[in-house]
């Protein structure tokens, strides 16, 4: 049987900053159609691996692919953004000045150059797409409004509406729920579940009502110390001893 | 975003440049003003080019750059090697050399200033010699990503540098004395009014192409780029654009627009020297911003004119003044109308609406549902 191909994978990845080391050995494995949270506690690394595979920072040593046949290692931010890498950041990064139509309009597909910009027309099929990706994330009545006079759950919203716009094939959506009423979380985690499948999608979360939402029959990484510490269902990992451990912070009687 | 006026803009760009283009030269011919005061008029517009060149880079783009000055002495002195050449015999020393090569012992002209002869060689260098070193400069720059204060602290280097270098002798570039005593252009003669105005009237069109353009600019999605890398450049990385291809496009568009404004600015004053070249220079040009409205494209014109009528005011009737009270301006501008003279009339209805509202209304309603 031949071996599924990898979305995503990165091996014995290190990286410290003036000694601290905030990636240690860590691989992760991803296949299409995940949907994949990361939870840990703070410090664990989270935000830094995403760093890592979007070219934010590159690591001391280990190598990311992305399909098995790109290697994001020596690639900047953009360069690995258009090979389909999308990323939302944990506080919510979108243009405050423009609208929200403009927002998503600057994300969708296709050309990046300077030239074409000038005399760049929306194509017909992408006037029709702007509605409906509006539509998802909730946005229909506001898209006229400057995305800085959102609210803070509209603005998280919009940035995933963004990752939508560029069709990524990842998406990496750190900490949706930061910052949401429980109503705005919960309707996040609805967001998410309904990408789930056309997308591949790894989340970043610390609220544990959240993850259990979204992470019903898939797979949680828990990360600690920057290196993964155990890995599988979220029932699995909650009764886990050592995760247990590192988020009470209590010594494990069965040690 | 995609109109280029609105009809309230229009209106208003409209009465601006009618009466630039068509009652102020038409006033001056019929002695209605006298030809200094247009002279003095084409010196401000082109202050009001080298203002917008300012803009599109920090109100649009958020670089602050302080090397726009230099940009425009550039252009200055292409123009100015053109009209050196054009006052032929009629110089001091009655030779074919300028006499400031006479002066320094050249009995030959050096080959660099030979192809001068032709105005549309000049013309082409204009454009291209800054254009270049915006290019090269930015490329630099841009691609190791330096940005805000280290981006204007280099642009100001570069600047000082350029003066230096212009200031020596060996440059034959007439040294700290630059070029004067200019003639003719294009078969015109430069001190008469008939010359002064059509020169005028060349800054003014020059102005109104420069102010198309830019506003072309705006509502392109290279527009929408541009003004989100002011917002947030990270994500516009993180939307697979490469901010610094974009950076540079602006910086180099700026460059050769500064330099434009620089070419009608020497026949104009008759002088050009590198004292022009420095960095106080360019940084009025940002107070002229800052005080008509950055980030639009008539604060700018509005900004260079209103300063430099106050400036001309000021100068002659409290000359040991003049640099306290531009920057007591722009202390207030910064701190009371922080969208400059265009932002007033917005500032004020919104001051109005305030007082009338209850307290407990006072709550923000987005500025943002844009018509």
């Amino acid at each position: 049987m031949s071996r599924t191909p990898m979305l995503l994978s990165a091996e014995g990845l290190n990286k410290s900053f003036s000694g601290f080391q905030a990636i240690k050995d860590l691989s992760f494995y991803l296949e299409h159609g995940e949907l994949r949270t990361v939870i840990g506690p703070n410090g664990a690394g989270k935000t830094t691996f995403l760093d890592l595979i979007t070219g934010r920072t590159k690591p001391d040593s280990g190598t990311i692919e992305f399909e098995d046949e790109h290697n994001l290692l020596p690639m900047n931010e953009f360069e690995i953004y258009r090979l389909g890498i999308g990323r939302k950041f944990q506080t919510p990064t979108v243009y405050t000045d423009h609208t929200v139509l403009e927002n998503l309009q600057l994300s969708l597909a296709g050309s990046r150059g300077v030239f074409r910009s000038l005399f760049a027309r929306l194509k017909s099929e992408e006037r029709d797409r702007l509605p409906e990706i509006l539509k998802t994330i909730k946005l229909t009545d506001r898209a006229q409004w400057k995305a800085g006079a959102l609210a803070h759950g509209q603005k998280q919203w919009l940035e995933i509406g963004m990752l939508l716009a560029q069709d990524a094939k990842l998406l990496l959506v750190d900490e949706p729920a930061a910052g949401m009423t429980d109503e705005e979380t919960h309707r996040t985690g609805e967001l998410l579940l309904s990408l789930a499948g056309n997308h591949t999608i790894v989340v970043i979360e610390h609220d544990m009502t959240f993850v259990r939402q979204i992470s019903e029959g898939r797979r949680v990484t828990v990360l600690h110390q920057g290196s993964v510490l155990c890995d599988g269902s979220v029932d699995h990992v909650q009764n886990d001893e050592r995760v247990i451990e590192v988020y009470l912070g209590r010594k494990s009687k069965a040690s | 975003m995609n109109t280029l006026l609105t009809k309230r803009e229009g209106i208003g760009f409209g009465v601006v440049f009618f009466i630039l283009l068509v009652v102020m030269p038409v006033a001056e011919a019929t002695k209605l003003i006298d030809p200094f005061t247009l002279n003095t008029w084409g010196k401000y517009l082109c202050y009001a080019i080298l203002a917008i060149s300012v803009d599109i880079l920090w109100g649009y783009t958020g670089l602050l750059s302080l090397g726009q000055a230099l940009f425009f002495t550039l252009g200055g002195y292409m123009m100015g090697m053109h009209l050196m050449l054009m006052i032929g015999k009629l110089g001091q020393y009655k030779s074919d050399l300028p006499d400031f090569l006479v002066f320094l012992g050249h009995t030959s002209l050096p080959t660099i200033w030979k192809p001068f002869y032709s105005f549309p060689f000049a013309l082409l260098m204009v454009i291209l010699l800054p254009g270049l070193l915006a290019a090269v400069f930015g490329f630099l720059a841009f691609r190791s990503r330096i940005k805000g204060v280290y981006f204007s602290i280099l642009t100001q280097a570069l600047t000082y540098g350029a003066a230096l270098l212009f200031f020596q002798n060996d440059m034959l570039m007439g040294g700290n004395n630059g070029f004067t005593d200019f003639r003719t252009l294009l078969g015109m003669d430069l001190r008469s009014p008939g010359g002064q105005r059509s020169l005028y009237l060349a800054t003014g069109l020059l102005l109104l192409c420069i102010f198309l353009f830019c506003k072309w600019l705006t509502i392109t999605k290279f527009g929408l780029i541009q003004r989100a890398v002011r917002d947030s450049e990270t994500r516009v990385l993180f939307s697979g654009y490469s901010a610094a291809n974009f950076k540079l496009f602006v910086f180099v568009v700026a460059s050769v627009i500064a330099a434009l404004g620089g070419m009608l600015f020497v026949p104009q004053v008759g002088i050009i020297n590198p004292s022009e070249m420095n960095t106080e220079h360019s940084l009025e040009a940002v107070v002229w911003c800052a005080v008509g409205g950055r980030g639009t494209l008539i604060g700018p014109i509005i900004g260079a004119v209103s300063v430099n009528i106050l400036k001309s005011w000021a100068t002659r009737a409290y000359p040991d003044w003049w640099l306290i009270i531009l920057g007591v301006t722009f202390i207030l501008v910064v701190l009371f109308m922080p969208r400059g003279i265009v932002g007033l009339p917005d500032q004020i209805k919104g001051l109005l609406n305030r007082m009338k509202r209850k307290p407990s209304e006072t709550a923000e309603i987005p500025t943002a549902i844009a018509p």
